[in-house]
């Protein structure tokens, strides 16, 4: 019959709509290998961040190119180009984009994995995560948006250290790719004049394998995995031999155990503080009059890390941070002023446009995301990529964005502890909030921290994209108001402070040998 | 349509169906419109939920304390022909979290669309077996906001679904209809670029699982009458688990498992005019909350035929 065929008809339709592709294509998935406009051979001169020079640890001279051992190291590479499979294209496609890039999204995976808060305790206090007990429950760590600066700060830091010392060897010791000096090894990455050896791969490979150790205990697996991975990738791809492999990873392991040092002395670990410490907060600043900053969390949730403000900075001192960096003191909470910016946080609580919605979530960032500074690395790395850096300068300013994120999150925090401002939503109850409500005080606002320090920073480096990374920082600033989270003082305060700690970056990018 | 929103599971759960039209009609029961009738009315439904299942662990949220949602619809069946009906659903949702300081949503939801066709139906004795193929599918009315579970008013996907249906009716009283059905959800696109699933996503858009339902119920039915019980399964095909004290999110593994109760009542002197009633309960569940549900709907039935205005309240 004629609707009996027309039924079968739309059901045949609906079922070739079911085996639709859901297929996604991520953002960097396709990502070009690495190319670099220029290979920065002089790299090795450039100013270290901890080192004491590019020579503070030594790297052994490779062996000879006529020496039987090479022969057999090339024969490592030809023996993996002779199986060549799908699976090993992919890797070499995935890695070949860049190690700074792909070890960077690697870390952005593991802040976004956990930043969890943890569950609370059946009396109603909250576990705090232990880094010497990392398996049990709570998880350690807890990678929220100050523990993530610093794990982003110190990892490129401490890439960049290493590429630097690489450059210093790769000039000293001038050793052609293994694609150079035997021309029967097909290069499946792109050639370059840079000189192999030590190998800038492995020196990242070196370093992360370490700094992750210190910041994601838990996940040495999947770490070694990918450290495994990605060495086997510059061999098959026939840009590597085995020991140029072996010397950079070795000295980025070196490298690396200098920035664990600063790391387990930075005083991070205290910054979770003390339940007297908590209260001491609330005390003496209801003393003075003002509101104090109060969870909202039930069961109440101690602060997040109130001394984080104490925590040792890249780019200035500490004495500087409180001279001229931390903000001034926001509006008294018994103010006109005060009043008025809390009705313009219920105003955008209630009438927040779908347009300064989709604002809010593409900037919250909140619990189980990369956090603020993860996701100014990845504005950062989609920027970096079509600006086609060598390895080295891709570091540098992965490091200088990260130290000045981390520098923002210490001054940031100092000000909310000094401060301990409430949040709208505890002043007036009526507020109700397009995002998670950050357990911690109100003023400044870290997105808008780390988004003028970010966005400072950046237009520095890519000055092409000044006026795009202000209108972004803006507007993840503005965000935290629109989501009725935050007072229009926190948001431009913070941008202020931020702009300034991204200066200090400046001034050290200008003279830091890259420029 | 009235199994509405089962895609929207953790938040609603509306799986026990939401209302019946006088000749009966959603798209979950074995009952048909006849040719030119138009069923249509307006239903409330209300599900709320305290406890959930984070993964299989089941918990309470302090700072959500009683999630609820309120479904505000218009739903309507027409008879194309006797044996094949076409069926709609608007929604409008409210969300509420009883504590915390999150915002409630509110807004037109996804419009849903299916047909129903009978391509048999037998006489054996004193039963009436019947089978029915339904196929439909739903899409957001408008651009409400997915990413902000558990008090999204729903989650974006298109659907297109294919149900099987078998209807025993016996001695004109007794019944049990039987059917299973695959949902195929679309991508959705969030307002942020990259997530968390069981790994880091450097995209906007998200890959959503698709998902099988059974549906059995069983009970008293005639043509002024009808009580049931219901047992209801959802399961989605892949997704992740919630992890530990993170919020859920729309490609979640949401499986629910729920029983209730329906009571459809045609008024006498009205035959046009119907009530229906219901109720029901989540007993299991995966990634969903545990949510209690109730319902209510009036309907009435239009005669659109050209040639004579009669209302034929036979069996069909």
């Amino acid at each position: 019959m004629k609707l009996q065929s027309i039924f079968i008809y739309i059901l045949v339709l609906g079922c070739t709509v079911t085996s639709c592709k859901k297929e996604i294509t991520e953002q960097t998935a396709n990502a070009q290998a690495l190319n670099p406009v220029n290979i920065d051979a002089d790299a090795g001169l450039w100013k270290p961040i901890l080192l004491t020079s590019a020579t503070e640890f030594a790297v052994a001279a490779p062996a000879a190119t006529n020496l039987p051992g090479y022969t057999a190291e090339i024969n490592e590479i030809k023996s993996w180009q002779k199986n060549m499979g799908e699976q090993e294209r992919k890797l070499i496609n995935y890695w070949g984009a860049g190690a700074v890039l792909r070890w960077n999204e690697i870390t952005r995976g593991l802040v976004a994995k956990y930043n969890l808060p943890p569950y609370q305790n059946p009396d109603g206090t909250y576990p705090i995560p232990d880094a010497s007990n990392p398996f049990n429950n709570p998880q350690f760590p807890f990678a929220n948006p100050p523990y993530a600066s610093r794990a982003y700060a110190y990892i490129s830091a401490a890439v960049y250290d290493a590429l630097v010392a690489a450059w210093h060897y790769k000039k000293v010791y001038n050793r052609s790719a293994p694609y150079k000096i035997n021309t029967t090894v097909n290069a499946l990455l792109p050639t370059s004049d840079l000189p192999s050896y030590p190998s800038e791969d492995a020196a990242v490979v070196g370093v992360m394998v370490e700094m992750l150790k210190l910041f994601f205990p838990t996940e040495q697996a999947f770490i070694q995995q990918k450290a495994t991975e990605h060495k086997n990738v510059r061999v098959m791809a026939g840009v590597n031999i085995r020991s140029e492999l072996e010397a950079g990873e070795a000295l980025g392991k070196l490298v690396a155990q200098k920035f664990i040092t600063r790391a387990r002395g930075d005083r991070a670990g205290a910054a979770v503080g003390t339940p007297a410490l908590w209260q001491q907060l609330e005390t003496q600043m209801a003393a003075t009059g003002e509101t104090p900053w109060i969870s909202q969390e039930s069961p109440k949730r101690p602060p997040m890390l109130p001394l984080f403000g104490r925590v040792r900075t890249w780019l200035f001192d500490s004495l500087t941070m409180v001279t001229s960096i931390r903000p001034k003191a926001p509006p008294s909470t018994k103010s006109e002023q005060f009043k008025k910016e809390t009705e313009e946080v219920l105003h955008y609580s209630k009438n927040a446009t779908r347009q300064e919605i989709a604002i809010v979530h593409f900037w919250a960032d909140g619990v189980a995301t990369a956090t603020p500074p993860g996701h100014w690395n990845a504005i950062a790395a989609d920027d970096f990529i079509s600006q086609r850096y060598s390895e080295v300068r891709w570091a540098r300013n992965m490091a200088l964005l990260n130290m000045s994120l981390m520098d923002a999150a210490i001054a940031c925090w100092d000000a909310k502890t000094f401060y301990f401002n409430p949040r709208p939503s505890q002043v007036n109850p009526e507020i109700k909030t397009i995002t998670g409500l950050p357990n911690f005080p109100s003023y400044t606002s870290g997105h808008s921290t780390f988004s003028g320090a970010a966005a400072t920073i950046l237009g520095h480096i890519i000055p092409a994209r000044k006026q795009a990374y202000e209108n972004m920082a803006k507007e993840a600033s503005l965000s935290r108001l629109y989501g009725a989270i935050h007072y229009r003082s926190d948001c431009e305060e913070g941008l202020k402070c931020g702009n300034a700690i991204g200066a200090y970056a400046i001034t050290r990018a200008r003279t830091d040998g890259a420029e | 349509m009235k199994q509405l929103q089962l895609h929207k599971l953790f938040l609603l759960l509306v799986t026990i169906a939401a209302g019946f039209c006088a000749k009966g009609q959603t798209d979950i029961d074995a009952i048909l419109m006849e040719k030119n009738a138009f069923c249509i009315g307006p239903g409330y439904s209300y599900s709320s939920w305290k406890n959930y299942w984070e993964g299989t662990k089941k918990r309470d949220n302090l700072n959500l304390g009683t999630v609820s949602a309120q479904t505000f619809a218009v739903m309507g069946n027409y008879g194309i022909t006797n044996k094949l009906n076409a069926l709609f659903n608007i929604p409008y949702v409210v969300t509420k979290a009883s504590a915390g300081t999150l915002k409630g949503q509110q807004g037109m939801q996804d419009l849903s669309l299916m047909l129903k066709y009978r391509p048999i139906n037998k006489k054996i004795g004193d039963a009436r077996l019947a089978v029915f193929g339904l196929i439909g599918g739903s899409l957001p009315m408008t651009n409400y906001v997915a990413d902000f579970l558990p008090l999204s008013i729903g989650n974006r996907s298109k659907t297109a679904m294919a149900r099987l249906m078998v209807d025993y009716y016996y001695n004109s009283k007794w019944f049990a209809t039987a059917s299973a059905s695959y949902v195929y959800r679309s991508n959705i696109e969030l307002d942020r670029n990259s997530y968390y699933t069981d790994r880091q996503v450097l995209s906007n858009q998200v890959q959503m699982p698709n998902a099988t339902s059974f549906n059995i119920r069983a009970g008293y039915r005639t043509q002024w009458l009808i009580a049931e019980a219901i047992l209801n399964n959802w399961t989605t095909q892949g997704g992740f688990d919630i992890t530990q004290n993170n919020m859920p999110f729309p490609s979640n593994r949401m499986n629910a498992t729920s029983v209730g109760l329906n009571i459809k009542y045609v008024l006498k002197k009205i035959p046009q005019l119907s009530l229906t009633g219901g109720a029901g309960n989540v007993i299991a569940g995966r990634n969903v909350g545990q949510s209690f549900n109730a319902n209510a709907a009036v309907f009435y039935v239009l005669d659109l035929s050209k040639k004579e205005k009669k209302v034929n309240t036979s069996n069909n």
